[in-house]
């Protein structure tokens, strides 16, 4: 039989070869993307190799040790006009980034070299790597342990043995000691003196708004100074405490030999953690992953966001999604059911319901101009006036902070729960709503009774959108109340625990910040990815969670089926 | 009609029809409809009927599609307020008040005027709370109450033995015939004084259908029913006074057996007989 195109094309197999195609294209692209990210991002955490060998560059041979971390091929042109001699008949070279860490004491802590010019490549087992709080990574042959600059234990040469294991040890066992101290003060200098300097500043402020009503009553003003006088002699113990704890964490020290020959001295206080990655084995590395990747998750971030873990941005973003959702949920519900069930189906519904489409279309920095000068500066400047005048000139809600921000996010997504919302109704069956009429149930209880749980799935669906858009949002936050770094999370131990005025850390602004914003990119790229990675997980789990709901109330009050 | 036979108690399992003489001049009337016209926007849909529906019978309204019986129906618990447009005119009595006055509670009305629609629609809830539903409203909260009621209910929907094992589970879950008595059900826990059924078997197998059908014998003795169907053997089988309506208005009325086996009216004859509808 002969083949037919005009057959073939009325089969339909072409559209469904088309949309087949179209879809594993998406599909591919998607996970590609996430594969990316995710490869770039956690890789950062795995204990790579220290790579020692000898740099040749002319006549002058010396010393590297560091770690690969990327090769690229450069064009030869490129190479030539840099003033590099290539050979005849070479199209491209390679060239090798490395790590070299140590930036305290070498010009840059990550250098390109020719691959050709890097020779005698070892991996010595004895190589240290320290994660220090400030300078980044060193690397280098530990040498001796001091205590109070007196030597403890030394050893020569880069030969693994017994000699070496103990100064190690010994090493390893100060490090532990230093951590448990850094512990304490970080226990001292954040919640005790964080929460005296909470109520010092609370009294100041009462005082302040005694002052400002012009109150006489001098029992009050006693009662403020006696509270001070005791948080001040409070404060003086613990900074007797800190004192203390930052002469014990000062006592050791230690010296190594870096790549140029040199031995340098750093302070065992400074150190994170010590380890031996050429002399680790696979479940060594494993658990220094797991480690490391912790630290991601649940630590602060240090040396301007490149270094340490991201909490606080993860909390902020938690946090102010779920704020938006509790804030946007009620607001789009009630608008919908108003705009389908009760308001008069005219022209002005059906304008209300264009502006509200076309809402949900507005730039999102829009929104952020728009927080900015109606919820920031007018909101916020009248309720600091009214209710906050003994803080002033300093703003409380005056100034972007976690409340703003996600108030705007909630004006930028109500649009599609009250979209989604509306289609929601506009799906349960009139014969359901005159059954429960039919009973003797008013409209309100109609509503209220049957048809607002069953259209709840559609609420849920509009919730899950808005979580999708806000949670990515970064523009209209960076104008009502991200920072870089926030001093403490929104949510703590103090009084009234929840703190709606203070400004927080997002996911997506610090994408922004240690990428494009930050002195060191080489350290911050692997970081950009994994905090990414982070964002995209994030959101994933947000929107599983509202998924979950959504699936769970679906099968409750499944559609009539007849 | 004889006071022997108002106290005749009806074969149900036979379905035989008793052979006595009903007439609507010795009933006891529940509602009174007089002079109602109906109409959407400018389209007039009924035009001026006037009725007696007789306490504790059950009447039917025939007529072919579009013939407004489900409307009349649907005029005696106010159902159609809801639709847009709709403007009704003429009186509708309810034990001689008129449930289109001014000062009529709607909510009250339709608790004293029950009605099951032609499709299954119970709430998406479990069976106890789909029959617990109308006395909620009521404010009824007191649990012995509520399950002696839900029981009662169920059994007079002849539907107990089969649910009383899973009271709990969702009424979605249930068959079609099973939703459409637990429909049933759900109406009759309110104790209304009328029983509205709109087509109540049409989306049924023949044995659910048999089902209602049976019930709804039984529920005559405590319940005036008015049925709309449009299967003519059922009304034939059910009910004891019939009407046939054609184009807004109503043809005949009168004791269902003298209307099938003689009726008046000549559009009537041709309606039963099959030469229109």
């Amino acid at each position: 039989m002969r083949y037919s195109v005009s057959e073939w094309t009325k089969s339909g197999s072409p559209w469904v070869w088309l949309n087949a195609g179209a879809v594993a294209i998406s599909v591919i692209m998607v996970v590609g993307l996430l594969g990316l990210i995710a490869v770039r991002g956690l890789a950062h955490f795995w204990p790579a190799d220290v790579m020692q060998a000898t740099y040749t560059q002319g006549d002058q041979s010396r010393r590297i040790m560091g770690e690969l971390v990327q090769q690229e091929m450069v064009p030869a042109e490129q190479l030539r006009g840099a003033g590099i001699q290539v050979p005849e008949g070479v199209e491209a070279m390679r060239r090798d980034l490395l790590k070299v860490g140590n930036r305290d004491h070498l010009p840059a802590d990550f250098v390109w070299a020719m691959d050709s010019r890097i020779t005698d490549r070892t991996h010595p087992e004895m190589i240290m790597v320290a994660e220090r709080l400030e300078w980044g990574n060193f690397y280098g042959y530990l040498r001796e342990v001091r205590e109070d600059g007196q030597t403890v234990a030394r050893h020569e040469g880069y030969e693994k043995n017994d000699d070496y294991m103990n100064v190690w040890q010994e090493f390893q066992r100060r490090i532990e000691r230093v951590l448990e101290i850094r512990e304490q003060i970080l226990e001292i200098e954040k919640h005790k003196i964080g929460s005296i300097n909470y109520e010092l500043e609370r009294l100041r402020l009462k005082e302040r708004s005694l002052e400002l009503e012009q109150s006489t009553d001098a029992d009050a003003y006693a009662e403020i100074e006696a509270r001070r006088a005791e948080l001040d002699a409070d404060y003086e113990v613990l900074q007797q405490d800190l004192i203390d704890l930052y002469t014990r964490i000062n006592r050791d020290s230690f010296t190594a030999e870096i790549a140029d020959g040199r031995e340098v001295e750093v302070d065992v206080a400074k150190v994170v953690r010590a380890f031996l990655p050429n002399n680790m084995g696979t479940g060594d590395k494993l658990m220094h992953y797991a480690a490391k990747l912790w630290e991601f998750l649940s630590d602060e971030p240090r040396e301007a966001n490149t270094e340490g873990g991201i909490f606080p941005a993860i909390f902020g973003t938690v946090m102010m999604v779920i704020l938006m959702s509790v804030l946007v949920t009620p607001f789009g519900v009630i608008a919908a059911v108003y705009l389908r069930e009760y308001a008069k189906q005219g022209f002005i519904t059906r304008l209300i319901r264009i502006a509200v489409n076309n809402l949900a279309g507005v730039p999102s920095i829009v929104y952020g101009v728009f927080g900015l000068g109606f919820f920031v500066y007018f909101l916020g400047g009248t309720i600091d006036d009214l209710f906050f005048p003994e803080a002033k000139p300093a703003p409380t809600f005056g100034t972007g902070g976690l409340m703003w921000a996600s108030i705007t996010l909630a004006l930028l997504t109500v649009p599609v729960v009250i979209v989604a919302t509306e289609e929601g109704l506009a799906r349960i069956p009139r014969s359901v709503r005159e059954g429960s009429l039919a009973l003797g149930a008013t409209k309100f209880e109609t509503l209220v009774k049957v048809v607002l749980p069953m259209a709840s799935p559609a609420m849920m669906t509009g919730v899950i959108l808005a979580i999708a858009r806000a949670a990515g949002e970064v523009a209209p936050l960076m104008l009502v109340g991200v920072v870089k770094l926030a001093p403490s999370l929104p949510l703590d131990g103090n009084y009234p625990f929840l703190h709606l005025d203070q400004k927080f850390m997002h996911l997506g602004f610090h994408i922004y910040d240690v990428g494009f914003q930050s002195p060191n990119v080489e350290a911050a790229r692997p970081l950009v990815y994994a905090t990414a990675f982070l964002l995209v997980v994030v959101i994933a789990l947000l929107n599983f969670s509202a998924i979950a709901i959504r699936n769970h109330l679906r099968e409750k009050y499944k559609a009539l089926e007849m | 009609m004889t006071s022997e036979a108002k106290t005749h108690a009806i074969d149900i399992s036979s379905m035989q029809r008793d052979d006595r003489q009903l007439n609507l001049d010795d009933e006891q009337i529940t509602l009174q409809v007089k002079d109602l016209r109906l109409s959407y926007g400018d389209k007039e849909a009924l035009h001026g009927i006037d009725m007696d529906i007789p306490k504790n019978r059950v009447t039917a309204f025939i007529g072919p599609s579009g013939c407004g019986k489900s409307t009349l129906l649907r005029c005696f618990n106010r159902m159609n307020d809801l639709v847009d447009g709709c403007s009704i005119s003429g009186e509708l009595l309810l034990d001689g008040d008129n449930i289109y006055d001014r000062t009529v509670n709607v909510a009250d009305l339709r608790r004293r005027v029950g009605m099951v629609f032609q499709k299954p629609n119970p709430f998406p809830k479990s069976i106890y709370e789909n029959v617990a539903y109308g006395l909620r409203i009521q404010g009824i909260n007191k649990k012995r109450v509520i399950d002696e009621t839900v029981e009662w209910a169920l059994r007079s929907a002849a539907l107990w033995d089969e649910v009383k094992d899973r009271l709990h589970e969702s009424a979605l879950g249930m068959s079609g015939g099973q939703q459409q008595r637990l429909v049933i059900a759900r109406t009759v826990a309110v104790k209304p004084e009328v029983l509205l059924l709109d087509e109540p078997a049409s989306a049924l197998d023949p044995i659910s259908t048999l089902k209602i059908e049976e019930l709804i014998h039984e529920l005559k003795k405590d319940f005036t029913i008015v049925i709309v169907t449009h299967n003519m053997q059922q009304a034939a089988r059910v009910s004891d006074y019939t009407a046939f309506m054609y184009m807004g208005d109503l043809i005949e009325f009168g004791a269902t057996d003298a209307l099938f086996t003689n009726p008046e009216k000549k559009q009537t004859e041709d309606y039963i007989t099959g030469r229109y509808g």
